[in-house]
């Protein structure tokens, strides 16, 4: 899997190269800016662009700017944005239109290393990756009458498959059995009213669709 | 305290002169006379120099060129007799009157000649300078001069009545007592109305300045509006400055340390020296955020500062700054802690400006008072350059500076060496 890495703080920037090489993944450019982002896309064309949001020269959203962009110009190309904070209107942006490959991470979920390593490997194989804390933002905007609709464990599993979780995952850290996450998340797709398709990421685009974005 | 106690010996039966008599000699009489004996060549001079610049700007506007530079010099001239009128009321009779301010252009000085001329103070201030303050001094001096002279001259007629001519209208003996006790008595009356034609025009005088020549009420709110919306940018700026300043250090920091303790706990089974090398280097992380961390909360407001106070807190950062530093504090008693703090803000932000930008091998910090001001001094021989218009660093402490109504002088010619000269009101 080729990387390219954007982030502009030096300490974090080399980090996660060490991090990523470490765990075999290419990376084949870490810039500093958004600009030369966009330039090193062009040129690189990665599977995977992993963005800060805050960037100069403005520090504010130019990370996020960039990685619209790029799913707007290169649709193959997935984009992991990392935040220092949970922004419900960032993760909007993101995940309206086509949410395959696409990822927001608080920037501490680096730390567990190896999640964030497969978080990176599912956004690159098409998958749809949601920090649990934007879930929870999103789901606690959404208030009382959406789960008028799901049982309480129904909401628990739906937030953790729009982290993009598997059932075993769920599973794992629910404490009950993989048969019981599957029934669980029969009865979401079905209460929220999406079709058996053929689409692996319709788990996530269920979650998204509880949280009323992404929806065309 | 002396007065009072001075107050206190004063017999309170004492017989004191009445007023109208005492009026004669008092200081505040004499004052007001030479208020308006200096109102005379005053008006005179302003009505001369600003008819000629303002009949040689019109002359001159076949050029349109010259609309602006004489515009400039007559607006120039309108202020520079404002505070000459200002210096006049302070020195006589101590009357005070505040600025008019002017609004500041920062785009060169043709926008600065255009925000001059649509200003109405300025407009108010030439019609004083020209018409209404003139008159006003004119009137003033020949009335004082004259109740004055007349007083003297017709109350001691006796002594010199020679000088009026024998023979008056209607056949008069002008030189026969009744006459002369008449002229007397019309000398004693103008002479103790004297006084109080001084003071009145004085009076006149002030409330016409006060008027045209002073700050207005709609100004002064204009001008405590625009005061508390720097204090208001300040605070917002300070608050900008945390965030940035956290994010950009301590926060990177700990994501680095997290992510190197990720790295070691997952590379711990499979390659030892791997996790040896990344917890090397989360130890390196915590120890350079406790020290980012330290160096920060230290700078928003530091202890030493409250318990010891300015010369404490400064040597303090002093001690700590890699370009070498004379500090001299020369304070008799602490100033107010919201002066201390901004004092202590000025000079370690300065410092770790100098320390950044200006490749200096000395500087000097020297904080003393000047009268009710408190003046910091800094001083650096590094390259100069320094523009508060570019900078954020310097356009923060102009308005941390101002929010409690302070001004800041940045001298910093390119090659250096640069003067930053801040005066903060401590009464």
């Amino acid at each position: 899997m080729r990387v390219v890495i954007a982030e502009d703080s030096v300490l974090l920037r080399e980090g996660i190269v060490r991090l990523l090489t470490s765990n075999d993944i290419d990376v084949v450019e870490a810039v500093n800016d958004a600009e030369a982002l966009l330039v090193s896309v062009e040129k690189h064309q990665p599977d995977v662009v992993v963005t800060d949001v805050r960037m100069p020269p403005s520090h504010t959203d130019e990370g996020l700017r960039a990685a619209l962009v790029i799913r707007k110009q290169w649709p193959d190309i997935a984009v992991v944005v990392l935040s220092q904070y949970v922004e419900e209107r960032y993760a909007t942006d993101l995940l309206s239109g086509d949410n395959r490959g696409v990822g927001y991470l608080l920037k501490d979920r680096i730390a567990d290393v190896d999640e964030f390593v497969e978080a990176l490997v599912r956004v690159g194989a098409g998958g749809t990756v949601l920090d649990p804390e934007v879930v929870s933002q999103l789901m606690a905007r959404r208030g009382r009458s959406a789960t008028d609709k799901l049982t309480p464990r129904e909401t628990e599993v739906l937030a953790l498959m729009a982290e993009g979780r598997s059932n075993l995952a769920i599973a794992g850290q629910l404490f009950i059995g993989e048969s019981a996450v599957a029934k669980h998340v029969n009865s979401i797709l079905s209460k929220l009213d999406i079709g058996n398709r053929p689409d692996d990421n319709r788990r996530v685009l269920a979650a998204l669709r509880y949280l009323r974005i992404g929806e065309q | 305290m002396t007065t009072s106690a001075a107050s206190s010996r004063r017999p309170s039966r004492r017989w004191r002169v009445p007023l109208p008599i005492r009026a004669l000699w008092e200081r505040e009489t004499w004052l007001a006379t030479v208020h308006a004996i200096v109102g005379f060549p005053l008006a005179i001079v302003t009505v001369v120099t600003l008819s000629v610049l303002i009949s040689l700007l019109a002359s001159l506007a076949v050029l349109i060129v010259t609309i602006p530079v004489m515009l400039a010099i007559v607006w120039g001239a309108v202020r520079g007799f404002t505070r000459f009128q200002q210096g006049r009321f302070a020195a006589y009779l101590d009357v005070e009157l505040a600025p008019v301010p002017r609004k500041a252009v920062s785009s060169g000085w043709f926008q600065q000649v255009k925000a001059d001329s649509q200003q109405v103070s300025h407009w108010r201030q030439l019609l004083h300078h020209l018409l209404i303050g003139p008159i006003v001094q004119v009137a003033g001096f020949g009335a004082v001069i004259a109740f004055w002279s007349l007083g003297f001259v017709y109350s001691s007629i006796f002594f010199h009545n020679s000088l009026l001519r024998k023979h008056g209208p209607f056949g008069w003996d002008m030189h026969s007592v009744p006459v002369l006790l008449g002229y007397t008595a019309g000398g004693v009356s103008l002479l103790l109305l004297a006084p109080w034609v001084a003071r009145g025009f004085a009076h006149l005088q002030t409330v016409l300045a006060q008027g045209f020549l002073s700050r207005n009420q709609a100004e002064q709110i204009a001008r405590i509006t625009q005061s508390r919306k720097e204090v208001i940018e300040a605070a917002d700026a300070e608050r900008r400055r945390i965030e940035r300043n956290l994010h950009d250090g301590a926060q990177q920091r700990l994501v680095s340390l997290a992510m190197n303790l990720g790295m070691s706990r997952s590379a711990i089974k499979k390659d030892p020296s791997k996790a040896i090398a990344a917890i090397e280097q989360a130890h390196e992380d915590a120890k350079q955020a406790l020290a980012e961390m330290r160096d920060f909360v230290r700078g928003l407001h530091p202890a030493v500062l409250e318990d010891r106070g300015l010369d404490a807190a400064l040597s303090g950062i002093v001690a700590r700054s890699p370009v070498p530093v004379e500090l001299s504090v020369n304070l008799d008693k602490r100033p107010p802690s919201s002066v201390e703090a901004v004092a202590y803000f000025v000079a370690s932000e300065t410092l770790t400006n100098i320390a950044k930008h200006a490749q200096a091998t000395a500087v000097t910090i020297e904080v003393y008072r000047v009268r009710d001001l408190l003046r910091i001094s800094i001083t650096d021989d590094g390259k100069g350059g320094a523009d508060p218009q570019k900078g954020s660093g310097l356009k923060g402490l102009a308005g941390r500076v101002a929010s409690v109504d302070g001004t800041l002088d940045i001298d910093s010619p390119v090659g250096g060496p640069t003067h930053i000269t801040v005066e903060l009101p401590c009464a």
